[in-house]
């Protein structure tokens, strides 16, 4: 292919927002709040928005795909995606359900991206033991990967149902499915799954330099060869806030990203957030946090960098105030995105 | 002192980030773990360039200074004949994705790297690369810092102190030294040293008010002056 075709997307976890007054958004205001923005970015343009599922109290998301099937009666063209589905607390069979049926209502514009969940709240809350954390994943993408092809599944696990002959409906029309990749860590092991499953992967990097990642890609590709499977797209997932004013947008990131990276940090061993190390993660690494042009500088460099096809922003982190979130929503689809497809050349649009 | 050879046993997320940092700090490395040498190798030549692949009896064997990777449940599968004289560093903990949501190894009067000591009598065994998660490892030396950050230590082996500074400070981290290995408990989760990835001096701060936090009462609580 000479015309090689990028996707931009937007995430959220539905991070509870602020009010432009300061007043903090509730859990069911900051929902319709996600609503509005994918509705917005369906009208920029925006090829997609992807909502993480969580269950704790920074997070307004526990179920996407109601979130998604709000958005797919509401908008025009913008895929609807997760960004993740942990199925390994999951039933395979009742994610499927819920898919198929928002593919129908979506006419196909819904995507799924699985994962391990690096969050592991869902585990006790659905009564999965965290011990089998590598197990329960292996055997539901298994089952996952069955269930895609429509066919009457027959099936038996050590951690799921023991399915004869059993069909699961909605059904997908004939020829169609529902469009899966994987999301990825740091782990060499995930990534060998995804190119075994022939997903393609989305590798979150959200710290640190992101040419550090570069040997994973690589070894995507490597594997892809190796087992005589395709070699798909790479998607990357980061931080960001894109402001006309490049202090102004520093200022919010220390402020909100800095707080939900310590929160989540305190439950996961890590370290609360330096300046130093802050503003490297601007400078340097991960954090896409500035003006238009230096986000659409960076995004594009990297990725170039990584060979990414897909690149999706995380809005909205630890919140923020609602004007905070729009202009970073306009600022990416009016600005960033026609200015990173420049500067990749050659970008056409599907 | 003459050059060493690191062997990194275990090859996930950790191991094969520890086997960057070694190459990187131009030790010769060796990597192992369960997977068979053919499969492993084609994931460490990309993702470690330069680390030999190799088996963990051969590694054992021909490396100087061995990093546990390893979940440490897996520790009980150590041959201790095979790790006698051995240099060990510990960088496992306790986590219940791999090792169980009931922690039946290691408690606040026995620390985990002290449970690795006892199973490894013949080896020195120091606690090592594990208060830092694996991506701030490599993110904090990769960037550089103005200051390198702390990397704390315990070990009950006065000789190999030197050997454990040198493996520290050449893969990019400025080595404290925590005293006897039962002062490891200090690094482990729970801790609010474990996850620091912070300059000395700071560390030292957090470190000198540790027992008036929850977890040092915890410890004081069980360990009465023992620890102190």
């Amino acid at each position: 292919m000479t015309n090689t075709t990028y996707q931009f997307g937007l995430n959220t976890f539905g991070d509870l927002a602020f009010n432009d007054d300061g007043t903090p958004m509730t859990g069911a205001e900051s929902l319709r709040q996600v609503v509005a923005e994918g509705q917005l970015a369906d009208r920029l343009g925006i090829d997609l928005i992807a909502l993480g599922e969580h269950h704790r109290s920074e997070f307004a998301i526990s179920s996407p795909e109601i979130v998604l099937a709000a958005l797919a009666a509401t908008t025009r063209n913008i895929k609807l995606g997760t960004a993740v589905t942990v199925l390994s607390s999951d039933d395979p069979v009742r994610v499927f359900e819920r898919f198929s049926t928002l593919h129908a209502l979506a006419n196909g514009r819904e995507e799924i991206m699985l994962g391990r969940g690096s969050f592991t709240e869902s585990f006790p809350l659905y009564g999965y033991d965290l011990e089998n954390y590598n197990e329960l994943f292996e055997e539901k993408i298994e089952m996952w990967e069955k269930l895609l092809t429509g066919e009457p599944m027959n099936w038996e696990g050590k951690f799921t149902q023991k399915l004869t002959d059993t069909t699961v409906y909605p059904k997908l029309p004939a020829g169609e499915t529902i469009a899966t990749s994987l999301a990825v860590g740091g782990s060499p092991e995930s990534i060998i799954r995804a190119a075994y499953y022939e997903l393609p992967v989305v590798i979150a990097i959200i710290g640190g330099e992101p040419t550090r990642f570069r040997p994973y890609v690589d070894l995507y590709h490597k594997a892809a060869k190796q087992m005589n499977k395709p070699d798909l797209p790479l998607g990357m997932h980061a931080h960001g806030i894109i402001l006309d004013d490049e202090e102004e947008a520093k200022e919010v990131g220390w402020k909100y990203i800095k707080a939900e990276m310590d929160r989540i940090g305190i439950d996961r061993g890590w370290a609360p957030m330096t300046r130093d190390r802050f503003e490297f993660e601007i400078d340097k690494g991960s954090y896409y946090v500035g003006t238009p042009e230096q986000v659409a500088q960076k995004i594009a460099k990297n990725m170039q960098a990584l060979d990414m096809q897909r690149f999706d922003l995380v809005y909205g982190t630890g919140g923020q105030l609602l004007h905070q979130r729009t202009a970073t929503i306009r600022n990416y689809a009016q600005k960033v995105i026609p200015r990173v497809k420049e500067l990749l050349g050659g970008g056409a649009d599907a | 002192m003459p050059d060493i050879t690191i062997g990194i046993l275990g090859a996930g997320k950790l191991g094969s980030t520890l086997a960057r940092l070694s190459m990187h700090a131009g030790f010769a490395t060796l990597i192992a773990s369960r997977r068979p040498v053919s499969q492993l190798k084609w994931v460490i030549d990309t993702l470690a360039p330069g680390a030999v692949t190799t088996t963990a009896s051969e590694l054992i064997a021909g490396a100087d200074v061995i990093i546990l990777a390893i979940p440490l449940s897996h520790y009980r599968d150590l041959d201790p004949d095979a790790f006698a004289g051995k240099t060990v560093l510990d960088a496992t903990n306790y986590w219940v994705e791999v090792d169980g949501t009931v922690n039946e190894i290691s408690t606040l009067t026995h620390s985990s790297s002290e449970v690795i000591q006892d199973w490894l009598p013949a080896s020195k065994v120091a606690k090592a690369f594990n208060h830092m998660g694996y991506h701030d490892l490599e993110i904090e030396v990769d960037r550089k810092p103005t200051v390198p950050r702390a990397m704390a230590y315990a070990t009950d082996h006065d000789e190999i102190r030197p050997v454990v500074e040198q493996v520290v400070s050449r893969f990019g981290f400025a080595p404290l030294d925590l005293g006897p290995l039962r002062f490891g408990l200090l690094l482990e989760p729970g801790s609010p040293l474990f996850g620091e990835a912070i300059p000395t001096d700071e560390f030292r701060d957090k470190l000198a008010a540790i027992y008036t936090s929850p977890f040092g009462q915890k410890v004081i609580a069980a360990r009465g002056g023992q620890i102190q």
